[in-house]
């Protein structure tokens, strides 16, 4: 075991997979920079071949992937900022993510989006996005959003080698994040939640950074004597619904979490499963934390107001206690 | 150099999608086919095509000429119409029908439906074929309208600089549901696009088969010697309105093109005019004619008797083949 960035994490599951399979390679603006370090020494080590930076055209090189796939590549897309698969979003919603279906499972599309929201980071209202929840809305597609660099890495091996595409969300505010890695080999499974931190009193399912800001929300308010169970999904689709609902059922009170759009969100999706299947263990409402419907704000007295935080997080908690 | 018997072959292949086509059109005014997208008129772009393809490459087709596919060898006719027919026994189990035909184990593949998208996608299955090394290349059909897509431009210049061995083969049938490309297209061939790549473009007749089997060799050999894409303007014209059937545009009062030039077309055919030729030359004799007719008006109707009486999906495989290892509700 080391400590390890996250971001270093990301790094390590690219390069051990780049190595195990030639038909993995990377496509993405500015790959040879290795920009934000995800991909730092890829391209001196794998050579244009298998890191092809690419112009401007998310929408092209989307299609790019997804052409490649058919015949058993496994290509992994960067988009830099999540922000930018925007332009690419025809070519995965209509296209990639059913394909398969389309054809009566005569094709698949084996390939990983990495979407970094950069929320939180005064990027301002175009650059900020996380597109996580569309991914979960539309079919087609598995949505992994790891908060710890274990997960990142675990995650992401998982998802180059799965046949769906697989969209890996995560968020800037989790880049940084240090965590323990194993040395050795490891695969963290698709569709497996994780319990973050035990507690009886309320459930707080929370994915990516703000599972990092629970956990801190969850130290604070134990010195108050509130005990919180931190879930993290990990996966948001498909979904571990079970180890929601089960911790539920201890605690009978839920907030859930999120650093998207609250609106028809994966946060909404929760919520709306604990009312359906959790209804019986329900003692409070439930509480969603996620973004206000604005468009991020740049300066960061504004931004702060519209992103969920570690305070946000506590006063929910807070709420359904009373 | 092409043999008598490839050009018998060839003819025949036209009169296959010409009668499929027709046959697919009568079945969808009797409402026994959803909407079609039909492809009659256009018969020589797919079978010079497919006459030029080794059994290495792809050939992605475009959303009209729903029979197309079935111009390429090991392409099995009684499924493709049972896909259309929405059957289980069809390429596609039905999921897919006339908007995503495909037959991706005879390599044509999975047609899209939203015009464009298929562009990107052939360059990234060039990309591959380039990578595994190969020796394969792709062709890529679409129509006027996609070449005012974003994405035409982007898959051009990728598939450009990375000198991918893919074909772009626009089926210029001059409308795009209603809108003419001669106000749509800000030049006056669609190959001349070609030239903002740094790649030859060339126009040719798309009604006649020998020049789409020329320009697609030519293309296809120098996509495979890794000088990267062509782009050819194959001009035709679709007989029927954007929906199949006479009049079926008309009947949803959409009337955009004058009688007279349909009329004019369809003294262009494709089939008609080969067949034509090859009577003249001695290769087809009125016999010969007479048993490939027969022989694709039976096949065609052996197509029909195997879609009408194959079975419906079962409604569970409505949540089926969405993931390789998932079925969520």
């Amino acid at each position: 075991m080391s400590q390890k960035m996250f971001v270093q994490a990301i790094n390590e599951a690219l390069r051990e997979e780049l190595r195990r399979d030639p038909n993995v390679f990377m496509m993405g603006e500015n790959l040879e920079l290795g920009m934000f370090g995800a991909e730092a020494g890829l391209y001196e080590e794998f050579g244009f071949e298998r890191i092809r930076y690419t112009p401007i055209s998310e929408a092209g090189f989307t299609g790019l992937a997804t052409g490649a796939s058919l015949l058993g590549m496994r290509p992994v897309v960067e988009y830099g900022a999540a922000s930018f698969m925007y332009v690419a979003a025809d070519q995965m919603i209509s296209v990639a993510g059913r394909l398969r279906y389309a054809t009566g499972g005569d094709v698949c599309v084996p390939v990983t989006y990495l979407a970094m929201s950069m929320g939180g980071g005064g990027a301002g209202p175009q650059h900020s996005d996380n597109i996580c929840s569309l991914f979960v809305h539309y079919p087609g597609f598995k949505v992994v959003y790891p908060s710890t660099p274990y997960d990142a890495k675990g995650l992401l091996k998982s998802a180059i080698r799965d046949d769906n595409p697989v969209v890996f969300a995560y968020d800037i505010r989790s880049a940084m994040v240090k965590g323990e890695v194993p040395d050795e080999e490891y695969l963290v499974p698709i569709g497996k939640g994780d319990i973050k931190r035990e507690g009886k009193d309320v459930t707080v399912v929370a994915a990516g950074s703000t599972n990092t800001m629970a956990l801190e929300a969850a130290d604070e308010l134990a010195k108050e004597g509130i005990s919180v169970e931190v879930v993290d999904p990990r996966t948001i689709k498909p979904l571990d619904k079970e180890l929601i609902l089960s911790s539920l059922e201890k605690t009978g009170r839920l907030v859930v979490c999120l650093d998207d759009y609250r609106d028809s969100s994966f946060a909404s999706d929760v919520a709306a499963i604990a009312a359906d299947e959790g209804f019986k263990f329900l003692k409070a409402p439930v509480k969603r934390v996620a973004r206000a419907q604005v468009p991020p704000p740049y300066t960061t007295v504004l931004e702060r107001e519209v992103m969920p935080d570690k305070d946000k997080i506590a006063r929910a908690i807070r709420e359904v206690l009373q | 150099m092409l043999s008598n018997e490839d050009l018998i072959e060839m003819y025949e292949k036209m009169v296959l999608l010409r009668q499929a086509e027709e046959k697919l059109v009568e079945q969808s005014s009797k409402g026994k086919v959803w909407t079609l997208l039909a492809g009659v008129g256009q018969e020589a772009i797919p079978v010079g095509t497919v006459k030029a393809l080794g059994p290495e490459d792809y050939w992605e087709i475009s959303h009209r000429g729903t029979s197309d596919a079935a111009a390429r060898d090991g392409v099995d006719l009684k499924r493709l119409f049972a896909e259309v027919h929405g059957r289980a026994t069809g390429y596609s189990k039905g999921k897919g029908g006339n908007m995503h035909v495909e037959a991706f184990e005879a390599k044509v593949l999975p047609m899209l439906s939203i015009v464009g998208e298929s562009i990107p996608v052939s360059a990234g299955v060039a990309l591959a074929q380039k990578m595994k090394n190969t020796g394969g290349a792709t062709i890529c059909f679409f129509g006027d309208g996609a070449s005012n897509q974003g994405v035409f431009h982007e898959g051009l210049n990728l598939a450009t600089i990375w000198r991918l061995p893919v074909v772009y083969l626009v089926q210029n049938n001059q409308y795009a549901v209603s809108t003419p490309a001669s106000y749509a297209v800000s030049v006056k061939n669609i190959s001349e696009r070609a030239k903002g790549y740094g790649i030859p473009g060339v126009t040719i007749d798309g009604n006649d088969v020998l020049a789409v089997y020329e320009a697609v060799s030519e293309a296809l050999k120098r996509a495979k010697e890794g000088e990267g894409p062509t782009l050819i303007e194959a001009i035709t014209y679709r007989w029927y309105g954007h929906h199949a059937g006479a009049g079926a545009d008309e009947q949803m009062g959409w009337i955009y093109r004058p009688e007279e030039e349909v009329e004019e077309w369809k003294k262009k055919d494709p089939v008609a005019n080969f067949e034509k030729k090859l009577m003249a030359q001695g290769i087809l004799t009125e016999e010969k004619k007479t048993q490939i007719w027969d022989k694709v008006n039976k096949q065609v109707e052996e197509a029909v008797e195997f879609a009408e009486s194959s079975p419906f999906p079962d409604p569970s495989e409505a949540f089926t083949d969405v993931y390789t290892d998932l079925v969520l509700p």
